[in-house]
């Protein structure tokens, strides 16, 4: 495919109107939209189109959907869950992402602590919470120990284990960005405030919050979208009737129901699109953007 | 409005391993336009940063009106400060900038409002209060912080080097117009500056700083006239300095040896017959004996040979040597009337006892 579309650049500034400095970005990024045109966009566009075109041509998969309890009892799963680890990583998030800012010598330690599980694998991640977690886990155990209970307490399996878990795993998608535009706050403006007869919580109401407005949007959006289609923690420390969307399209794929399958694969990515389009519009990305870049 | 006094005593700033601010005191005056002036590093941005509050000293006290406000944080203290880089909120508008101060006070919209076009006035930005602070430039920036610290109608404004930024003819016009400002305003103001010619246009006293401590306080012309040691006469304008041997009094006005001849200085202190010296005079202020110079020649005179000729436009600049090999700088209005010295041309140049210091 590249073969195909680089000559046709390349003939380009000879072609008639065509300009060829505004081809240049165009042939950077020609080999990697080939490779995503072959690689991912054909075979995602495949795998979808099952979901139309199963036996013959038909809208009968999603009309089946709308109606099915088990699809709606997960997808509202999914959301809730999603809504409830997106606003986690938000209030857990945001107190480090300002320490990080203010941090001078600590920078480099908070920076690891903060990095580390993000550099360990989801699947070590995951067990990890298991361990922790289970029956005989380290919580049960210390809970028994100080006597707060009488025997282990029910965490693995639970939304609630879930929730923890997928908390921590995606902590540092919603730290990075906060605290980076923290960081491109002008400390005179602080200072400014302060001066200007606002107290320490009214400096971080009127100055800081709003100024760091463009990084948390950043990190919620990614947070949001990344834990919709979270399948191997809540697979591993969640409960069988606490399904999310994913762990359903993996069920459906090991029944070899790939019609199925697809038709839940194309409404998780609805939803994703769906969220980021309504980001854009509430919030306007683009302006929030040109705030912080003064 | 009566401006505050503020009281500056033995206040002093240390750092880990050095001294920013090592004991300063300072009687700032109610109205006064006091300038820090001095070079990057010798504390004077310090010194305004705890009279703000930002910086907490290390020793000394700070008093306004006669409080002592060294415990009071920076939102208690009722100061309006303007930043070098004007530090606007870039998510507000002008006119929420501007009343910013005034919301953190409780002051009610409508009068919020009257307010800050008041102060839009005051700086010449009529109008501007709808537009974003990115859309103005440099100048009306400073102008829209100027007017932020002063909506409340402070009585003491603070200002660290608010024209640094801008090119030198904005610089020029903003001076006039804070002078114009205090003039208004009759509210104290303590301004920092390592540029001496701005101190010298704005201010009613100055206080050169140098590595922590106030080297002179004083008028403009003081200071100009009347440098008390070596920094403050080299940082302000410029100097020529000519070691000289103590040889006496003669009615009041000391008499020392310099290059092989006698020269007089003013001197306020008593140096023994004998004692080393340093003698310090302006360029401007040296005169060719031979040149047009008003009748009765001054009583200062020195043969030289001059080494450098430099035509500067409005001036002549003249490199000289003294016989015993001192160095000596002589600025010379330009004038089409006046001949051009060359160099390796001997002369005699002559100045003012007045104009002579011991530093």
């Amino acid at each position: 495919m590249s073969e195909a579309v680089a000559p046709a650049l390349l003939a380009a500034p000879r072609a008639p109107g065509l300009n060829w400095r505004r081809a240049v970005p165009l042939l950077l990024v020609a080999p990697l939209l080939a490779f995503m045109l072959a690689l991912y966009a054909a075979p995602v566009l495949a795998m979808l189109s099952r979901s139309l075109l199963e036996p013959a041509p038909t809208l009968a998969h999603y009309i089946e959907l709308a109606g099915d309890e088990v699809f709606l009892k997960v997808f509202t799963n999914t959301l809730s869950t999603t809504v409830t680890v997106t606003l986690g990583t938000l209030l857990l998030g945001y107190p480090i992402a300002l320490g990080m800012a203010r941090a001078r010598r600590l920078l480099p330690l908070i920076l690891v602590i903060v990095l580390l599980p993000f550099w360990t694998s989801v699947l070590v991640r995951s067990y990890a919470w298991m361990v922790l977690l289970g029956r005989h886990g380290l919580v049960n155990e210390v809970l028994l120990a100080l006597g707060l209970l009488d025997r282990p307490m029910r965490l693995l399996n639970t939304p609630l284990a879930t929730q923890i878990a997928m908390v921590h795993i995606l902590l540092p998608y919603m730290i990075l960005p906060i605290a980076n535009a923290l960081r491109q706050i002008d400390p005179s403006l602080a200072r400014a405030a302060a001066g200007l007869g606002a107290g320490p919580f009214g400096v971080f109401r009127q100055v800081t919050l709003p100024l760091s407005m463009p990084g948390v949007m950043a990190g919620v959006l990614l947070v949001f979208v990344l834990s919709l289609g979270f399948y191997i923690t809540p697979a591993l420390v969640g409960g069988p009737r606490d399904m999310t969307l994913s762990m359903l399209i993996a069920q459906r794929v090991e029944q070899l129901d790939w019609a199925y399958a697809a038709t839940l694969s194309a409404v998780l990515l609805a939803t994703a699109l769906a969220i980021i389009a309504l980001f854009q519009r509430v919030f306007g990305v683009g302006t929030a953007f040109r705030m912080s870049a003064r | 409005m009566e401006g505050a006094s503020v009281t500056l005593s033995g206040l002093e700033k240390r750092y880990e391993n050095f001294g920013a601010v090592r004991g300063v005191s300072i009687d700032i005056r109610s109205g006064e336009f006091l300038t820090l002036l001095g070079p990057s590093g010798s504390g004077k941005t310090t010194t305004l940063m705890m009279i703000a509050g930002f910086e907490t000293p290390s020793a000394g006290d700070i008093a306004i009106d006669g409080r002592s406000v060294v415990a009071l944080p920076p939102h208690r203290r009722n100061i309006g400060m303007v930043f070098q880089n004007y530090a606007l909120f870039p998510h507000l508008t002008v006119a929420e900038n501007i009343g910013f101060p005034l919301k953190q006070r409780g002051v009610p919209k409508p009068e919020r409002a009257r307010l800050v076009e008041e102060a839009l006035e005051l700086v010449r930005l009529p109008g501007y209060g709808a537009r974003q602070p990115r859309q103005l430039s440099g100048g009306q920036q400073q102008r829209v912080a100027l007017a932020r610290a002063i909506v409340f109608k402070p009585r003491l404004l603070l200002m660290d080097e608010p024209l640094g930024a801008l090119d030198k003819q904005l610089r020029e016009s903003l001076q006039l117009e804070m002078r114009r400002l205090h003039a208004d305003l009759g509210i104290t103001f303590i301004y920092v500056t390592h540029d001496q010619e701005e101190a010298l246009t704005m201010s009613d006293r100055i206080a050169v700083m140098n590595e922590g401590r106030v080297a002179q306080i004083g008028a403009p012309e003081e200071l100009y006239d009347r440098p008390e040691n070596r920094f403050v006469a080299s940082f302000i304008g410029e100097s020529n300095f000519l070691p000289a041997t103590v040889r006496g009094r003669e009615d009041g006005v000391l008499v020392a040896e310099c290059a092989g001849t006698l020269v007089r200085a003013t001197c306020a202190g008593t140096p023994a017959t004998g004692e080393a010296v340093t003698l310090a005079t302006r360029p401007e202020r040296l005169r060719f004996v031979d040149g047009a110079w008003p009748a009765p020649p001054p009583a200062n005179r020195m043969p030289v040979t001059v080494t450098e000729a430099v035509f500067v436009g409005e001036r002549c600049r003249y490199l000289l040597r003294a016989e015993d090999g001192t160095a000596l700088v002589l600025k010379e209005p330009s004038s089409a009337a006046t001949r051009r010295r060359e160099a390796g041309e001997r002369a005699e140049v002559a100045w003012s006892v007045a104009d002579t210091i011991l530093v």
